[in-house]
């Protein structure tokens, strides 16, 4: 079957304050697990779900950062960062956690799929999906 | 005595922080907590603001809501006060009344 369609998931929202991160990566989790081309796009407070360090145990809510770590394993190809947002918000991508990725059957891997963009190119990515969620 | 502003806003989606120190009065306390938390981050385009605030106001965050979001301790604004849940309630109880600003 050749009908995989491209599909794109633009994060806007911190995590935590409310709960669309969360289910929005519950959704990601669900198009990845029927062999789909999904990557993730992250854009204005979007960036800070990528933050590493987080402990919201006092808060009383999960930490999914190891959710997001776990998305290479669900075949998430590639999580896009938009830099100007980031430097906006007084971080680099050493703020940001590192997501693995690797081909079962080719062995191919990739340290890190987590990539700072510039918006030209988040522009040219956006276009070429067949869907965006929001 | 003074007032207690609350911001629980990012303040790079929302005008509540701009809003609240537009209309906060000298001497008042400004408590940032939940999503709030994001404009005491150095370096961010939130922080010339949080340092014209500290120039007659008191700026607190809420270290739980800083934790939670991988925002460590050095990575907080020189002068930005970080509380406790207990904190909070006594900031509550130093003040006249509280204004939530969301």
């Amino acid at each position: 079957m050749s009908d995989i369609k491209k599909f794109m998931y633009l994060n806007r929202t911190a995590p935590y304050g409310t709960i669309y991160a969360w289910e929005s990566l519950e959704v990601v989790l669900i198009a990845a697990a029927f062999d789909q081309e999904v990557s993730l796009m992250f854009v204005d407070d979007g960036v800070y779900q990528l933050v590493k360090g987080s402990k919201p145990a006092d808060i009383g809510m999960k930490n999914f950062t190891p959710t997001y770590r776990t998305l290479g394993d669900y075949g998430v190809r590639h999580m896009y960062v938009d830099q100007a947002s980031l430097e906006a918000r007084g971080l680099t991508q050493d703020d940001l956690i590192e997501v693995a990725w690797e081909d079962w059957e080719t062995e191919e891997e990739v340290d890190n799929i987590v990539e700072p963009i510039d918006a030209a190119k988040v522009i040219e990515l956006l276009d070429e999906s067949d869907v965006v969620f929001s | 005595m003074s007032d207690l502003y609350t911001v629980n806003k990012s303040p790079f989606t929302k005008s509540s922080l701009d809003t609240a120190l537009k209309f906060s009065k000298a001497g008042s306390s400004i408590l940032l907590y939940e999503d709030g938390i994001y404009a005491v981050v150095k370096g961010s385009a939130a922080e010339e603001k949080i340092k014209a605030a500290m120039g007659d106001k008191k700026v607190y965050a809420l270290g739980p809501d800083c934790a939670a979001r991988g925002i460590a301790e050095d990575r907080v604004i020189d002068g930005v006060e970080l509380i406790d849940y207990a904190g909070f309630v006594d900031l509550v109880e130093a003040t006249d009344k509280v204004q939530a600003w969301l």
